[in-house]
C-alpha cells in the first residue's frame, strides 16, 4: 500500500490531500480555513456530488486539498458516500488516490468520530487527524489529551480550531511530515486475537493470488455477513474452504457474529475514548443547548419560532430581494437604452443585442439577490444548528411522501422562486431525497407566475365574481401547485428516483455561533457557481428564444404590414399602427406560426394560437408572459398585468367563428396551466446544474407540461359541460 | 444484565425513558447504518424528546443526538431501565 502511495507522488505534480470527516465534525470549516476562498467547485463527473479543491502552501511546497462529502461509515450505501468513498480510494474515474489524508475527529463526539476512524485506519489510508471542536469541549470543562490519542492511534493529531487559527500551522507542518514519510495508523482495533489472525491470514492468501481487498471486506466475510465479496469467494474454492474452517473455530469461540464488525469498533473506541477524555464533574445545570432546545423545539413556542424564522427566510427572498433584483433589472434596462442606439442601423443586431443577450444576462443577475440571501440564511442557521432542528420538527409533515423534513426550505422558498429553491435542495445529503424535492421544487407558485395570475383574475374573476372570489382564486393557484406536488413525490419515489434508501438520520448538534467565514464562502460559491454553470445555459436558451420570436423578419413583411394596417378601417379604429405591426411580426414570426401549429393540440384546453404563442415565449421567464400578449393582442409589450388596454383586448378576443376567445374558464384553465407548466429556462438550467445531467431537467419540463395541459384541458371541458 | 428483563420495540418509547438497546437486527443495509451509527446491542440512551409532530424522536447515544423515525428502527428492541 504504502509502495503505491510513493509511486502515485512521483507521478503527480503537486500531493493530494483529502478533508475527510463525519458530517458536522467541522470538516468543511477545517477546509475553509486551510484553502481560504480560493477554492474550485465543480460537480464530480457525471453525478450530483460536488467537488470542492483548493490550494495550501505548505513550508516546502504547495499541495492540492480536497473537501470530501461527510461520512459515517466507509461502508457507503447512497450516491454522496459511494463517491466519498471512491475518491478516498482513488477509484473515481479521472481523480487520483490521495496521497494522505486528513481526518477530522470531533473532541466533543469521540465515540463515534473514531468508529470512521477505525474504518479508515483498517483500509489502510495514511493519515493525519485534526482534532475539533476542542474549544467547545473545554467550555464544559472537559478535555481531550491529543498526545495521549495520538499515541493510541499511532498518527499525529493535531488539535485545531480552525475559525480563530489555532493549530493550522501545526497541521500543515504535520501534512508535510506525512507526505514525505507517511504515518500509519494502528491496526489492533480491538477485535479478538482469534478473529485477526484469520483476517490476516486470509487477506495475505488473497493478496498472494493477486486480488487487492479490503481486510474490512474479509473481517465481515468471515464473520458470516453476506456481501459481493463474499459471492466471489465461492468462485475460488480453496479460499471459501479455509474460510469454512475458520468460521467453524470462530463459531466454537462464539466470534460468529455479524454484529461484531461494529460492536467491536465501538468497544474500541470507547476504550480510547475513556482513556483520553477527562470528562468535567457532573454539571449541575443543564447546558446550553438543552435549555435551547427545551424551547426552540417545544410543541408551541418551538412551531411558533419555525413559523416565524420561516417567514423571515421566505419573506428575505420574496420582498427585501425585490429592490436589488429591480435595481439589476433597472440597470440592464438602461445598458439597452446605452448600447442599443449605435447599433439602431442593423435592426436584428440591436435586437440580438438587446432583446437576446442583455435580457438573457439581465434575467440571470436578477436570481442572484435571491440566490445570495436564500444561502446566507441556510448557512447561517445550519452553522447554528437549528436547521437541524427544523428539520427534526418538519420531517413528519414530510416524510410521508419519500421527502424528509430537510425539504421544508427548498420548497418554501420555490413559493418565491424555484431557482434558489432547486439550489437549496443540497442542504439534503441524501440524493433520493434530493432528487424528489428538485423535481417537485418547480410546482411550487413562484412569484413570477404571480403577474398572470393578477392579469387573468383582474380581467376575467373580479368584474363577474367580486373581489371575494378574486382573493379566492389567487389563493387556489398557490394551493394548486403544493396539493399536486405530494402525490407526485410520492409517485415519483416510488418509481423514477431510484437508489438506495437510508433511514433518516438526522444528528442534532450542539448550538452554536455560526462561522461567519464558512457562512460567506457558501455564499459567494453558490451565487459564482449558478452564474458559471446555470449562467451560460440562460443566456444560449434567451437568445434561442429571442431568434425564434425575431426571425424571420424583413423590410418588405413589415412594408407589407403597414399597407395591411393602411387598408383596414377596422385595424386602424382598434389599434395603433407600430404594435398592430409588433403583433403581426409576432404573428409571423417561426414561434408564431409553431404556435398555430399546435393551435389543434391546445384547443380542447380552449386556448387559440395567440394565448398558445404567448405560453411558448414565456419560456425565458415566466412572468414575460403578460408582455407576450401584450404583442399578440396588439396592446404592446410594455403591458403590464394592471393594463386596461390588455384587459379589454382580452376580455373582447374572439375566436374567428364569433366565440369569445376568453372565458372564465378558459382563465381559470390557463391559470391552472401557468400554475403547473414549467415554463422557465432558468429553472431547468438550475435543475441541470443541479443534478449533472439533461435528464432531469427533460424529465421536469415533460412532465409538468403533461400535467399543465391536462389540467388546463380538464378545466375547459368542465367548463363546456356545465355550459 | 438480566437475561428475563422484558423488552419493547424502539419505536414504543417515550420522552425522559432511559434504555438500553437489547436487540438490533442486522442483515439490511439500513439495519447497518443504524449501527454505525452508534445504536448497537448493549449501547444505552436516553429518549431526549419527540418531534411536536410524534416522529421522530431525539436520543442521546454515546455522547451526541441522534434523531431517528420510528418505523425505521423496526426490528431493534430495548430494555426500559428507567422513565
Amino acid at each position: 500500500m504504502a509502495l503505491r502511495v510513493e509511486q502515485a507522488g512521483v507521478a503527480k505534480e503537486a500531493a493530494l490531500v483529502a478533508v475527510v470527516g463525519n458530517p458536522n465534525a467541522g470538516k468543511t470549516s477545517l477546509f475553509n480555513c486551510l484553502t481560504g476562498a480560493k477554492q474550485k467547485v465543480a460537480n464530480y463527473p457525471g453525478v450530483t456530488v460536488e467537488r470542492a479543491a483548493g490550494k495550501v502552501r505548505l513550508a516546502d511546497k504547495t499541495v492540492e486539498v480536497i473537501d470530501v462529502p461527510g461520512l459515517y461509515s466507509l461502508e457507503a450505501v447512497s450516491e454522496d458516500e459511494r463517491v466519498a468513498v471512491d475518491v478516498l480510494r482513488g477509484e473515481f474515474g479521472g481523480e487520483g488516490r490521495p496521497d494522505l489524508l486528513v481526518v477530522a475527529i470531533d473532541a466533543g463526539n469521540l465515540e463515534r468520530n473514531l468508529y470512521f476512524f477505525s474504518q479508515l485506519a483498517d483500509a489502510g489510508f495514511p493519515l493525519v487527524v485534526a482534532l475539533t471542536k476542542t474549544d467547545v469541549l473545554s467550555q464544559s470543562g472537559s478535555k481531550v489529551d491529543a498526545d495521549r490519542l495520538s499515541v493510541l492511534l499511532g498518527v499525529d493529531v493535531i488539535p485545531v480550531v480552525p475559525h480563530k487559527g489555532r493549530g493550522l500551522a501545526e497541521l500543515k507542518q504535520a501534512i508535510s511530515r506525512n507526505l514525505e514519510s507517511p504515518r500509519m495508523p494502528i491496526r489492533e482495533l480491538g477485535f479478538p486475537h482469534a478473529l485477526e489472525s484469520h483476517v490476516n491470514a486470509l487477506h495475505e492468501r488473497l493478496a498472494r493470488a493477486g486480488f487487492d481487498v479490503q481486510r474490512n471486506d474479509v473481517r465481515q466475510a468471515l464473520l458470516g455477513a453476506k456481501s459481493e465479496f463474499a459471492e466471489g469467494l465461492r468462485e475460488l474454492p480453496e479460499l471459501e474452504i479455509a474460510l469454512q474452517e475458520a468460521q467453524a473455530e470462530l463459531q466454537a469461540q462464539g466470534f460468529l457474529k455479524p454484529s461484531l464488525d461494529v460492536t467491536g469498533r465501538y468497544q474500541w473506541a470507547s476504550a480510547i475514548q475513556s482513556a483520553v477524555l477527562r470528562k468535567a464533574a457532573m454539571p449541575l445545570r443543564k447546558s446550553l443547548t438543552d435549555r435551547l432546545d427545551f424551547a426552540l423545539t417545544h410543541r408551541v413556542f418551538g412551531l411558533a419560532l419555525f413559523v416565524g424564522v420561516m417567514y423571515l427566510v421566505f419573506q428575505s427572498i420574496y420582498t427585501f430581494a425585490q429592490p436589488l433584483m429591480a435595481g439589476i433589472g433597472w440597470a440592464f434596462d438602461r445598458l439597452g437604452d446605452l448600447v442599443g442606439p449605435p447599433l439602431a442601423g442593423v435592426p436584428w443586431l440591436r435586437s440580438l443585442v438587446v432583446d437576446g443577450i442583455l435580457a438573457g444576462v439581465g434575467t440571470l443577475l436578477t436570481f442572484l439577490p435571491q440566490i445570495c440571501i436564500l444561502f446566507l440564511l441556510i448557512a447561517a442557521l445550519e452553522g447554528t444548528g437549528y436547521l437541524a432542528r427544523a428539520a427534526f420538527m418538519m420531517d413528519r409533515l414530510l416524510g410521508w411522501c419519500g421527502l424528509n423534513g430537510r425539504a421544508f426550505i427548498p420548497l418554501l422558498s420555490s413559493f418565491a422562486c424555484a431557482i434558489p429553491g432547486v439550489m437549496s435542495a443540497r442542504i439534503m445529503p441524501d440524493k433520493r431525497s434530493r432528487l424528489a424535492t428538485i423535481l417537485v421544487a418547480p410546482l411550487m407558485s413562484c412569484s413570477a407566475r404571480l403577474p398572470v395570475y393578477l392579469l387573468l383574475i383582474g380581467a376575467f374573476i373580479e368584474p363577474q365574481f367580486g373581489a371575494g372570489w378574486a382573493g379566492f382564486a389567487l389563493f387556489a393557484m398557490h394551493l394548486l401547485g403544493l396539493l399536486v406536488a405530494i402525490p407526485i413525490a410520492w409517485v415519483l419515489n416510488r418509481t423514477v428516483v431510484r437508489g438506495k434508501r437510508l433511514p433518516f438520520l438526522l444528528e442534532l448538534p450542539p448550538y452554536q455561533l455560526p462561522k461567519w467565514r464558512d457562512v460567506w464562502i457558501a455564499v459567494y460559491f453558490r451565487g459564482k457557481v449558478f452564474v458559471q454553470t446555470a449562467g451560460t445555459v440562460i443566456v444560449v436558451m434567451s437568445v434561442m428564444i429571442w431568434a425564434l420570436v425575431y426571425f424571420p423578419r424583413s423590410q418588405a413583411d413589415e412594408a407589407l404590414y403597414r399597407a395591411e394596417f393602411a387598408r383596414s378601417e377596422e385595424a386602424q379604429l382598434l389599434h395603433d399602427e407600430e404594435l398592430f405591426v409588433q403583433g403581426r411580426l409576432m404573428e409571423s414570426s417561426y414561434l408564431g406560426r409553431f404556435g398555430r401549429v399546435i393551435e389543434p393540440a391546445f384547443e380542447p384546453a380552449g386556448f387559440d394560437w395567440r394565448l398558445a404563442t404567448a405560453i411558448l415565449s414565456a419560456f425565458p421567464a415566466r412572468e414575460t408572459m403578460v408582455s407576450g400578449l401584450g404583442i399578440l393582442f396588439n396592446v404592446g409589450g410594455s403591458a403590464d398585468e394592471s393594463s386596461r388596454d390588455l384587459r379589454s383586448a382580452l376580455q373582447t378576443a374572439k375566436w374567428p367563428d364569433g366565440r369569445p376567445l376568453v372565458t372564465p374558464w378558459t382563465a381559470v384553465g390557463l391559470m391552472v396551466f401557468f400554475a403547473l407548466c414549467c415554463q422557465c429556462m432558468s429553472t431547468l438550467a438550475a435543475i441541470r446544474r443541479e443534478t449533472n445531467t439533461w435528464k432531469w431537467p427533460v424529465f421536469v419540463f415533460v412532465y409538468m407540461t403533461a400535467l399543465a395541459y391536462l389540467g388546463a384541458v380538464f378545466v375547459n371541458q368542465l367548463g363546456i359541460w356545465m355550459g | 444484565m438480566s437475561r428475563t428483563m422484558p423488552t419493547v420495540p424502539f419505536a414504543e418509547v417515550r420522552t425522559g425513558m432511559r434504555a438500553r438497546v437489547a436487540r438490533a437486527p442486522i442483515g439490511t443495509v439500513e439495519a447497518k447504518r443504524l449501527q454505525e451509527m452508534g445504536l448497537t446491542e448493549g449501547a444505552e440512551f436516553e429518549v431526549l424528546r419527540v418531534a411536536p409532530l410524534g416522529d421522530p424522536v431525539e436520543i442521546q447515544l454515546r455522547g451526541y443526538r441522534l434523531c431517528l423515525r420510528r418505523r425505521e428502527t423496526v426490528g431493534v428492541e430495548v430494555e426500559v431501565l428507567e422513565g
